[in-house]
């Protein structure tokens, strides 16, 4: 594993794949993403980029989720 | 015996159309995740026994975000289990995610019917579930539905005695998600398919700038089309009816009443100069009916019809995409634009979906800054009547006052306001076209219920306002209100009265400032506070409901100030 190709959410190029690794927040945080599909060895594709701070859209498994950027850079994503 | 059947899902998987399909009840459904947000109950025959239905708001999990998805995890709770029944149903083209929720439902000891929904969808894009597998490692009986068509309803109803108790474990989120890759490898098979159009537009509309290209042509679009319809319904439905088939017989009825007097008086109103004026006389057969059918209707059949077509394809989630961003900045977020937008049919509804929001803050924010700066339709139908007689010029004026006291009054409530907001997080929706009945059957529900909602409270409000000019009772409350009135906001101090029945109907008070002659600016500052003043009594009523009596009066005197403020400025700011 290298540390390097770890990224948050925010910081993912469109249309790149990766794996979540950490997701940085409290436990509400945790179990409402895990409920949605969100969860740590999950992968994820980015489908929107972020502009000025705002919200990004991923694909997971078969749904596209928008999250908000404070939400979405709390997610750790390894990056293929 | 089971006396209960709860019907629960994840967002967006057509639980209230399955409910339809069950009770027969007609309940309205969208493309968007949280298009409930209460419970509804309807009954069904099972077995020569009335059950009762229960229609639950969506949920992903039993441990709840919002307070529309609290009511879903506790009422079958407080339910004892050997005397219900669970339905639970799964968006087939997302078997994954949906799965999550039914482990849960399983864990928990439910019994348990698992109804597989929008199979047609699933067909269409490459997905085949293998059922009798799903059902037998599962452990209970598992159905194909395609609510939209009735496909698979009858099956599912023969097979609701077969759901029974489970035994009740538990398991950590992580072993759940672990037996659910397993399941979804056993039963699930995917057929490689190439991107279609329709996957292509869906990208396209969430890209930041491709994106907020589309919404405006979108938005441009909806409300040219909403006042094409309505202006066509008028001029070529409603207005030759009221003139050419109603107007000769409310003349009679005015003649056999003897022109005068007080029956006269309520029922046609004043004659101007001699005749009856449909926009002036005020009488309950006159007045009251134009104002309903041939002012506000065409608009409420328009609006609906526009906006029933963006909730049912799957755009409104995209355009919550978009607008995050400004959103968060009055301490919102994007989702906030479905309650805004149906707001804008009737600020009722438009208040009650704040409860898909999370926090009780914006929650808050979000009703008062409806209840303030989003007109309902049947108020905007009148401003369009109003004031297009001068320009549209005054129209759009009216929008963008509204537009800026959002801006001003959304950044201090969320600087002044404790707490902080959260963040967006939805679902979006795949683009759906829904069979043409089940759009026009939800276009007629909505149509029926401003009918039987409204038309009462207008024939009232107009009685009553009638009682008031006869015995001549106006005279005291205008001038009660008249330094108010006449100094700060330059109105003649007749208007008083409109603003005060503002409160019953906001479209009657507006048909009140018709007989006043006002000037373009008087007839724009009375259209301005119309809107943001006081709620009409059944917003009130809601947002007293939903808010709770103290932060109820924060937001009156929010509202009062407000009003005040800008009905003031307005006056001083524009010179004719």
């Amino acid at each position: 594993m290298n540390p390097m190709n770890r990224v948050s959410l925010v910081r993912m190029k469109r249309n790149q794949k990766g794996k979540i690794v950490e997701i940085a927040g409290g436990k509400a945080l945790h179990d409402r993403l895990t409920a949605m599909g969100i969860y740590v060895g999950k992968e994820v594709a980015l489908l929107n980029h972020s502009i000025f701070k705002g919200p990004v859209a991923i694909r997971v498994g078969r749904s596209i989720l928008a999250l908000g950027f404070g939400m979405a850079s709390k997610i750790i994503v390894e990056v293929e | 015996m089971i006396k209960k059947i709860f019907l629960i899902g994840n967002p967006n998987v057509g639980k209230s159309v399955v409910f339809s399909r069950l009770t027969g009840v007609n309940v309205i459904s969208s493309n968007y995740p949280g298009t409930t947000i209460g419970i509804t109950k309807g009954y069904l025959k099972l077995q020569e026994d009335r059950v009762e239905i229960i229609d639950l708001p969506g949920s992903y999990s039993l441990e709840p975000g919002s307070q529309a998805e609290e009511v879903a995890v506790t009422l079958p709770r407080d339910f004892p289990k050997d005397q219900m029944a669970i339905i639970n149903i799964l968006d087939a083209t997302n078997l994954e995610r949906n799965l999550y929720l039914t482990l849960q439902l399983l864990e928990e000891g439910y019994p348990l019917l698992v109804c597989l929904n929008m199979c047609d969808d699933m067909k269409h894009r490459g997905i085949n579930i293998d059922t009798a597998k799903l059902e037998a490692l599962l452990g209970v009986p598992v159905v194909e539905t395609c609510a939209l068509t009735g496909h698979g309803i009858k099956l599912l109803i023969e097979r609701i005695p077969q759901a029974v108790p489970q035994q009740p474990q538990r398991r950590s989120s992580q072993e759940r998600w672990l037996k659910i890759g397993e399941i979804v490898s056993q039963v699930q098979h995917l057929t490689h398919r190439h991107h279609t159009l329709r996957e292509m537009l869906e990208d396209i509309s969430m890209k930041p700038f491709a994106g907020v290209f589309i919404a405006a042509l979108a938005l441009y679009f909806s409300f040219k089309f909403v006042r094409f319809i309505a202006e066509g319904l008028i001029a070529s439905v409603f207005d030759p009816f009221f003139f050419n088939i109603y107007q000769p017989v409310v003349s009679k009825i005015s003649y056999l009443l003897g022109r005068e007097g007080f029956l006269h008086h309520v029922l046609i109103g004043e004659l101007i100069n001699g005749r009856i004026d449909f926009k002036q006389s005020l009488g309950l057969l006159t007045t009251a009916p134009y104002i309903e059918f041939a002012m506000v209707l065409p608009y409420i059949i328009s609006f609906y019809f526009i906006l029933s077509i963006l909730e049912d394809v799957g755009y409104l989630p995209r355009l919550a995409i978009l607008l995050d961003n400004f959103l968060h900045r009055i301490g919102l977020h994007g989702f906030t634009i479905i309650p805004v937008l149906l707001g804008f049919g009737c600020n009722v509804p438009g208040i009650l979906s704040t409860r898909i929001l999370e926090s009780r803050r914006e929650r808050f924010i979000a009703s008062t800054l409806i209840s303030i700066g989003v007109p309902c339709v049947a108020l905007q139908a009148m401003i369009v009547g109003l004031l297009g007689q001068f320009s549209g010029f005054y129209i759009g004026g009216v929008y963008l006052v509204l537009f800026s006291i959002w801006l001003i009054l959304g950044v201090i409530l969320n600087k002044t306001l404790k707490g902080f907001s959260p963040e967006l997080l939805i679902e979006i929706p795949p683009y759906r076209l829904p069979p043409i009945t089940v759009f026009l059957k939800k276009l007629f529900l909505r149509i029926k219920g401003f009918l039987v909602e409204a038309l009462p409270v207008v024939l009232l409000g107009v009685f009553l306002v009638n009682i008031l000019i006869f015995y001549k009772l106006f005279d005291f409350v205008s001038g009660m209100f008249a330094p108010l009135i006449q100094g700060l906001f330059g109105l003649p101090k007749e208007t008083v009265i409109a603003l005060l029945i503002g409160f019953i109907r906001k479209d009657v008070a507006a048909g009140m400032l018709l007989p006043l002659g006002l000037s373009a600016k008087q007839m724009f500052i009375a259209a301005v506070l119309l809107c943001i003043s006081f709620p009409c009594i059944a917003t009130f009523v809601i947002m007293l409901k939903e808010l709770g009596v103290k932060d109820f009066m924060k937001s009156l005197i929010i509202m009062s100030i407000t009003g005040l403020v800008v009905g003031g400025v307005l006056n001083l700011a524009i010179l004719r």
